[in-house]
């Protein structure tokens, strides 16, 4: 059978079912992410209060780790700052790409991912969410 | 020609494979299943001596050298050329090797498209075609002012003819259109196209990167002007892939790429061109890879490509009928395994394609899953990938039903549908 360090139990749940998925209509800040690779696509919303962001929501097609990952970023950056949900990203990308960082905490969903890295192929499914959330931190 | 019970008896699977040292190998604990030859096929032994013999014995630069190692060179790529000519219905002067279908797909489009094409000239392609089909094109568009015109294909995932016609009523200047979908599997009626194509004075270039490996394919009797393969996917070597162009029109066109080779005389001021096929083969071919192309060719008329393609179609109905008994899974395509090639696109309802290639993966069969280079085909038919599973003269009933029980452990993963 598969690997169950890639579908770990919690990326599965997440995936059937994604937290904050569907638009945001009064969105003040969103951006559209797409992996040229496989053809996933992905829109995330965020809305923002001063330098908080309030909600976040995203919307899509792609894989488990895709979806389930969008899923996660959109649970984690809630009620966070700017600064400290681009912290987040940094520390979420070093983690995907295997370079030092300040591991997660096992029962936070999003040390999960971490599986993920021993998939070259995937690592761009788990990324992409957070490339998009960077797009719109960035800009 | 041989009935098809004969093809039957006489195909012997099990002594095409021992010819594939790759297939001993085992992923991830099990027997590989490689069913992913439309992506590019395995090679066979013979093919993989004849590089090593070249490299080992043969090795030297063509149609430059006067020594014994030259000689046998040359001799060995042109006679890989005739041999890729023949095999295709045409003449040995007509085939440029290039490095693929791509490659000669964007020798057309520089070379003929920049001499031939003027602004509102009108382009005729369809929407099954790969990226390799239509990117060529809308660069050349732009640089010439040329307009693209797709034709649609019906939602049973043939050719629209009717459509086509109405295409055809605007006089193209040219129509590009791929033999065997490398998506759909479907077999467009390319002699049909071609014969409506040039009732309106429209050249026809075909791509025939997924039908030369799979089925007889004679480029004489099709009539077309253009038809461009790759090597790769029909046995031989990555790298290598052939042109077939209509005599006069490769002896009209401006060269694509200049250099070596290439040239009769050169001056300060401009040259003049070597004979065709020379002309468009600037610099040292991929001389190895050319003769590995011959021996692929050798080797699929030693089995025999009708054989092959009644096996494939074996294969194929196999795959269909288990496939489209599931209530879960969606199959992509004609149904009819006689209208099509050996592939089947197919998706699970509730199941992105990646994550099932991945499970798949995991006991060792290989298929592919993503958008296969159709970006409209996937618009189309409102998916954002799709996977699929394609097969060749080496592959069995037996790996069929491998490939469709494994396909419960994408269930286990990820649960029922509706479930």
């Amino acid at each position: 059978m598969v690997d169950d360090e890639l579908y770990r139990e919690i990326i599965l749940e997440h995936y059937h079912h994604p937290r904050y998925k569907g638009a945001l209509p009064d969105a003040n800040l969103t951006a559209e992410g797409m992996n040229p690779l496989c053809g996933d696509e992905l829109t995330l919303y965020l809305k923002t209060d001063g330098d908080r962001i309030v909600e976040a929501r995203f919307d899509g097609r792609g894989c488990s780790i895709s979806q389930a990952s969008a899923s996660m970023l959109t649970e984690a950056i809630r009620g966070l700052t700017v600064d400290e949900a681009k912290a987040l990203l940094e520390r979420v990308k070093a983690m995907l790409t295997g370079s030092p960082h300040e591991p997660f905490d096992e029962d936070d969903d999003l040390s999960a991912l971490e599986g993920v890295k021993k998939y070259p192929v995937r690592i761009k499914c788990a990324l992409l969410a957070w490339t998009t959330l960077e797009e719109i931190l960035h800009k | 020609m041989m009935t098809s019970l004969q093809t039957q008896l006489k195909y012997d699977v099990e002594a095409i494979r021992a010819d594939f040292p790759i297939l001993q190998r085992r992923v991830n604990g099990h027997p590989l299943v490689y069913l992913d030859n439309a992506a590019t096929s395995q090679k066979p032994r013979q093919v993989i001596d004849a590089l090593v013999h070249y490299y080992e014995f043969t090795n030297a630069n063509v149609h430059r050298g006067l020594h014994t190692l030259a000689e046998e060179a040359t001799e060995a790529y042109e006679s890989a050329r005739a041999k890729v000519a023949r095999f295709i219905g045409a003449e040995p002067e007509s085939v440029v090797f290039t490095r693929n279908a791509t490659e000669a797909i964007n020798l057309v489009a520089y070379a003929w498209g920049l001499a031939n094409l003027k602004s509102g000239d009108r382009i005729v392609l369809t929407e099954m075609e790969h990226h390799s089909n239509i990117v060529p094109w809308q660069l050349i568009a732009r640089l010439t002012g040329a307009q693209l015109h797709y034709v649609p294909f019906t939602p049973e995932g043939e050719m629209d003819m009717e459509a086509l016609d109405n295409a055809l009523r605007q006089e193209p200047k040219l129509v590009a259109i791929v033999h065997v979908s490398n998506v759909l599997g479907t077999v467009n009626p390319v002699e049909e196209i071609t014969r409506k194509a040039h009732a309106v004075g429209a050249k026809v270039l075909i791509d025939g990167a997924q039908a030369v490996p799979h089925k007889p394919v004679d480029v004489t009797r099709i009539g077309c002007d253009f038809y461009a393969f790759s090597g790769h996917k029909m046995l031989a070597p990555t790298g290598i892939g052939a042109l077939y162009a209509r005599r006069e029109l490769l002896e009209e066109m401006p060269p694509f790429m200049g250099g070596g080779s290439m040239i009769r005389r050169v001056t300060h001021e401009f040259s003049t061109w070597a004979d065709i096929p020379t002309k468009f083969e600037a610099g040292t071919p991929n001389i190895a890879d050319a003769i590995g192309f011959g021996a692929a060719v050798d080797y699929l008329q030693h089995v025999g490509m009708e054989a092959i393609r009644q096996h494939e179609q074996r294969l194929t109905a196999e795959a269909l009928r288990l496939l489209e008994a599931e209530e879960d899974i969606v199959v992509y395509g004609p149904r009819d395994p006689q209208r099509r090639c050996g592939l089947v696109s197919f998706n699970f309802k509730h199941v992105h394609p990646h994550d099932v290639a991945q499970v798949l993966d995991a006991r060792g069969i290989a298929i592919r899953a993503g958008h296969h280079c159709c970006q409209i085909i996937m618009r189309r038919l409102d998916v954002t990938a799709t996977a699929r599973a394609s097969f060749y003269l080496y592959n069995t009933i037996e790996e069929i039903h491998t490939f469709v029980e494994a396909l419960d452990d994408v269930r286990k993963v990820f649960g029922k549908y509706g479930g």
